[in-house]
């Protein structure tokens, strides 16, 4: 008998819930960009249980350390600080070997980016951007320097609070994740349109890194404990076989 | 019985998954540091899946995204997953019979439309049809996530392959989409001429809202 090819596992239904929506007018730009029609629910194939497996040889060995990858003859600008977490599912078991690529601004409050018009200056020793991938326990960290705050064109006095991107990929990829992390207690992240979208205060709690004294360097480095939790992983070696099994004791 | 195994949705027993938010403007930093301006990785992910060793017909893909009023937008970072030309994915969850992975194709790539052009463009092979639910296959086709500025959550669709007219009619996926005129949005156009590396040459557009919006998926 030949193996069936349906996934022995897949990824609990997405919970809306826990995310924006689409369109969320007060942060202008996803007016136009939102779908208006509702999305199409598909139940999962191979097409969405599988994902692209990376390789620690992919990855160069100072790829996590943004405090040395683009140092050019010094030490970048800033607060010194260490972010690590682990990568979760929703049922709590690690995701071992994702990507985890992150990207901010410079301690200014400045991008690296061709299209950042920002006043706040350039550091010349400082990129932005790292990726690793999470070990067996799904841990991550990296060092980095405290991202500043920035203005940005949205209303006219806006303005981000410090923050770093996240790009995950786990095992799957319904998993595959884009989002933002925040720092314990500034007081930007009250008035921020783009964090305001997030619709519950649970939701917007777990966007924010706690300071974790745990984890400093003792005389170089404040540390900050930022968990991420991705779709859930559940068996379905149950259904069908199961299905037929009760089927053939009711006939 | 399936009560044992998990409940479905955020409810239950599970913990939420975390927010998304907006990959922002500056995506590229972080994602494409070569687009951003800047040179830092040895290694850089990018829109070329093959090699001159991997095996199928050799394509390209190239499109633009536009938004509710016809703006082509020139921010946006693309991903694609797909099979390999037998039409089994690099991952160990495949364990489709009689197929094997070809060692020289992943099956993934990103690209990001030009900020001058709007055009995005991946370079890759023909998938082969996958095995889907309830054992009936699928039609080649290709994963595709979308992100940019604006968009709160990526967008997931699918590109099926205009000259795959039989069996995109039987794919269960593009049945399941009630309204046969927006099937159409996932079927990438076969284009007489070829591309300049001598591919196959298909053009895939996205609409993200209104006339013609492309069909999106909540996977």
């Amino acid at each position: 008998m030949t193996r069936p090819a349906a996934p022995d596992a897949e990824y609990l239904m997405r919970d809306t819930t826990s995310h924006p929506a689409a369109y969320t007018p007060a942060y202008k730009t996803s007016v136009l960009r939102s779908p208006r029609m509702a999305l199409i629910s598909l139940q999962q194939s191979l097409s969405e249980v599988t994902a692209p497996v990376f390789r620690a040889d992919e990855l160069g060995p100072l790829d996590h350390d943004l405090i040395m990858n683009y140092a050019k003859e010094g030490l970048p600008i800033g607060e010194r600080i260490v972010v690590h977490g682990y990568v979760r599912d929703q049922l709590g078991r690690p995701v071992r070997n994702a990507l985890v690529e992150v990207w901010q601004a410079n301690a200014s409050g400045r991008y690296r980016h061709k299209k950042d018009q920002y006043i706040g200056a350039l550091d010349p020793n400082f990129g932005g951007c790292g990726r690793m991938l999470s070990d067996e326990n799904g841990y991550y960290a990296f060092r980095t320097i405290k991202p500043g705050p920035y203005p940005w064109r949205n209303r006219v006095n806006d303005w981000r609070p410090s923050h770093i991107h996240y790009a995950i990929s786990g095992d799957g990829w319904v998993q595959r994740l884009v989002t933002q992390m925040y720092f314990e207690g500034d007081p930007l992240i009250r008035r921020c349109p783009i964090l305001g979208v997030v619709p519950s205060e649970e939701q917007i709690r777990g966007l924010i890194a706690l300071q974790d004294e745990s984890a400093f360097i003792q005389l170089d480095s404040r540390a900050y404990r930022f968990d991420i939790v991705l779709r859930g992983q559940r068996a379905t070696l149950f259904e069908n076989p199961v299905q037929k099994t009760l089927q053939g004791a009711l006939q | 019985m399936s009560g044992i195994v998990a409940a479905p949705g955020g409810a239950g027993l599970s913990i939420r998954e975390t927010a998304s938010q907006t990959a922002g403007p500056y995506v590229h930093i972080g994602l494409a540091p070569h687009a951003a301006g800047f040179d830092i990785f040895e290694n850089n992910f990018g829109p070329v899946l093959t090699d001159e060793k991997t095996k199928g017909e050799r394509i390209r893909i190239e499109g633009r995204v536009f938004d509710g009023i016809g703006t082509v937008l020139k921010d946006v970072l693309i991903e694609i997953w797909q099979a390999n030309s037998q039409g089994k994915y690099a991952h160990p969850a495949d364990r489709q019979p009689g197929k094997a992975i070809d060692p020289d194709f992943r099956g993934w790539g990103r690209a990001c439309t030009d900020f001058e052009t709007g055009v995005y463009r991946f370079d890759t092979i023909k998938p082969g049809p996958v095995e889907g639910r309830n054992g009936r296959f699928m039609a080649p086709h290709i994963n595709a996530w979308i992100v940019a500025r604006g968009i709160n959550m990526g967008l997931n669709t699918r590109i099926y392959f205009g000259d795959e007219a039989a069996a995109n009619a039987k794919d269960a996926v593009l049945n399941l989409i009630e309204w046969e005129q927006r099937r159409q949005t996932l079927v990438a156009e076969r284009l007489d001429a070829r591309a300049d590396n001598g591919s196959a040459l298909y053009r895939f557009d996205i609409r993200l809202q209104g006339d013609g919006e492309t069909v999106f998926f909540d996977v």
